[in-house]
């Protein structure tokens, strides 16, 4: 069995207290292996955008633990949390996050300035990751001048800029027509099969999901109906 | 982020809403151009003072007197003490003030106090007119600080050590009425000076001009030596009892010109305690130095007030951005930006800002000072030489540079709190 890159443990989370107190999450325990594509699927408030935000550890759990490379989460402050969030995540958002007046190529290297990663080094590998992306050519377009195609693949580019081993992505193709979507979602299940990267995509989108070794489905903060799709979604891949 | 990356992106993002970061340059730039001139005006009078104080005297001299005893208690006037010396007018300070008269023997009692290297008596001349050959008369006024100055000179050498002859330095105005040609052809000249004794007969005396003097802030006075004083005391004394020529409203006491100031005022403690009082050159003009910083301290205050007002504006400058970027910031936070990072982006951002407001008002406050300075000097101001009314130090622009700067990081704190502690979900969430 591939060791596991996230796992949970009974992750509950409430939001406000008394009488407006809201559970988000009762109890989720998963386990999302190195290398895999999991597709969190929900419709909206069922959960699944609070359970993304734990898993990347942007947000701490209530209750239940976070387990990271075999260590527990919660053992993790200031700097080497930051360091870890920076180094092991890529995030790519529904609506882009992309700071309007900066270049391309300045959105994609964000990232690595968080890092610390020298100024030469680092538009080195920017551009590495735009050509990847095919968008070398736009690096020093503004980030607003672009379609929203061109837009999300610049954010794949800045997900993919620091070599992260989890890429979370929240409704990655929400935005984007179906001919784009799918060009964004061939790319991200690229990367997932060819760099090994572990991706969690989190959507309503059945027909997204459905392109994922692995489906959770999530209601009213619980793990309802957990479907291994492996086989088939090999194939979905390839096409 | 690095250091030079933070400094980066901040002035990158200063600039990314133009109208807004204008605005609050414009109100710092305000403050920062007003302290800028106040501050150059104070720089500019005080040195002008400085140099009037090495014309005025030298630095190891001291004017002795004996100051009246005033009545302290309300127990009625004084009685009146037939063996007390007389009173005299002072001829400083303020009209009409007297001290009592110094005789001989208080001039040996203020020789004996320690430091003093040596004292004579100031004599108090007042002679009519100074004439050069045939030419008109004009009357002569004399420095109320008596001989022994050091003078800026505009021609001449000034007095020569020692001399014996009589020698007078004149203020360059009286030169051409007096019928010189220029400054340089009056030296060496004789001038006769008319002087009237107590039995109204007018004496003449002859003296050397050796000096042309600048005017200073003590108006147009010449200044004679030791010989021309005495001379012309004589003249003035003939007729009166010795005893009235014996007494002195004050005394000139030399000190070692290397005393620091703890000795000097030691020397003044000493003085006092024999009855005596001391005022250096220094005390009298330190006097206008309390004035003139008293008057800049109350302009700076206004134009700190109008920098603490623009502090405010960055204050408002900085909120909106935290605003209009917070999912930027909650962007940061969540590819691992620490809070202190985010905190220090948005200070830098805001130094900058007031960096930038200070340097242009700075900038443009010396640049107007400078032509300001230039034309009064040349036209309004062109009486007091040497006055260049507005006067720049490099300190005293960096420090006002350096304030700004600490009230736009002052000004920061706020939002960049607010900015640091900012959670990434909760900013990822912001619609």
């Amino acid at each position: 069995m591939t060791p596991s890159a996230l796992s949970t443990s009974d992750l509950r989370k409430h939001y406000g207290s008394g009488s407006t107190r809201f559970e988000a999450l009762k109890g989720v325990s998963l386990d999302i292996a190195e290398g895999e594509s999991v597709a969190i699927v929900g419709k909206s408030g069922s959960g699944k955008s609070t359970l993304m935000h734990i898993l990347a550890l942007l947000d701490a759990p209530s209750g239940g633990s976070v387990m990271i490379d075999g260590t527990d989460a919660s053992t993790l402050r200031g700097r080497r949390l930051n360091e870890l969030r920076n180094r092991t995540f890529g995030f790519v958002f529904q609506q882009f996050f992309l700071t309007p007046n900066a270049s391309v190529l300045e959105n994609v290297m964000l990232p690595l300035k968080i890092a610390r990663v020298g100024s030469r080094e680092r538009k080195r590998r920017a551009h590495e990751a735009l050509q990847l992306l095919e968008l070398d050519d736009k690096a020093r377009n503004k980030a607003t001048d672009l379609s929203g195609g061109q837009k999300q693949r610049v954010v794949i580019a800045r997900a993919l800029v620091n070599n992260p081993r989890i890429i979370f992505a929240d409704e990655p193709t929400g935005n984007l027509d179906s001919a784009t979507g799918a060009v964004v979602e061939d790319l991200l299940f690229d990367l997932n099969r060819t760099k090994g990267i572990t991706l969690v995509i989190v959507t309503h989108d059945e027909e997204l999901a459905a392109r994922a070794d692995r489906r959770i489905y999530l209601r009213d903060g619980l793990v309802v109906d957990a479907i291994d799709v492996h086989a088939p979604a090999s194939e979905a891949v390839g096409a | 982020m690095k250091a030079l990356d933070i400094l980066r992106t901040a002035i990158g993002n200063s600039f990314r809403s133009r109208l807004r970061t204008t605005l609050t340059v414009i109100a710092i730039f305000i403050g920062a151009f007003t302290l800028t001139i106040t501050n150059g005006l104070g720089t500019g009078i005080n040195n002008y003072i400085d140099t009037q104080v090495s014309a005025v005297g030298a630095p190891d001299v001291m004017t002795v007197t004996k100051p009246t005893e005033t009545a302290t208690t309300s127990d009625g006037p004084q009685k009146y003490d037939p063996d007390a010396a007389s009173t005299i007018s002072s001829g400083t300070g303020q009209p009409g003030a007297t001290v009592v008269a110094l005789t001989d023997d208080d001039i040996t009692a203020i020789g004996a106090i320690d430091g003093i290297t040596s004292v004579e008596p100031i004599v108090r001349v007042s002679p009519d007119y100074v004439s050069w050959g045939d030419n008109d008369k004009f009357v002569l006024s004399l420095s109320a600080l008596g001989g022994r100055v050091a003078v800026d000179l505009a021609a001449g050498s000034g007095f020569t050590s020692d001399s014996t002859t009589a020698e007078i330095i004149l203020p360059t105005d009286y030169i051409e009425p007096m019928g010189f040609a220029d400054y340089d052809s009056a030296i060496g000249q004789q001038v006769t000076i008319g002087i009237t004794d107590a039995l109204r007969e007018q004496h003449t005396v002859t003296a050397t001009i050796v000096g042309v003097q600048e005017p200073t802030l003590f108006g147009t006075t010449a200044t004679l030596n030791d010989t021309l004083t005495t001379e012309l005391f004589d003249a003035q004394s003939t007729g009166l009892p010795a005893s009235s020529t014996e007494e002195f409203a004050s005394a000139v006491a030399h000190f070692d010109p290397a005393s620091t100031d703890q000795e000097v005022s030691t020397i003044k403690k000493d003085l006092t305690a024999a009855g005596y009082s001391g005022t250096t050159v220094s005390d009298q003009i330190g006097t206008f130095q309390t004035v003139i910083d008293g008057i800049i301290l109350v302009l700076n205050a206004f134009a700190v007030i109008a920098l603490l007002a623009a502090g405010f504006g960055i204050v408002n400058t900085l909120l909106m951005s935290v605003q209009e970027r917070t999912r930027e910031i909650g962007l940061m936070k969540a590819m691992g930006m620490s809070g202190s990072r985010i905190f220090a982006l948005f200070s830098a951002e805001a130094v900058f800002i007031g960096f930038l407001g200070s340097a242009i008002g700075s900038a443009v406050g010396i640049a107007l000072g400078s032509v300001i300075s230039s034309v009064l000097a040349n036209g309004f101001l062109s009486g007091l030489v040497g006055l260049q009314l507005i006067a720049f130090t490099p300190i005293s622009i960096i420090s006002v540079i350096l304030l700004v700067m600490a009230i736009a990081l002052v000004a920061a704190v706020l939002p960049a709190a607010k900015a640091a502690r900012q959670s990434p979900i909760d900013s990822l969430r912001y619609e």
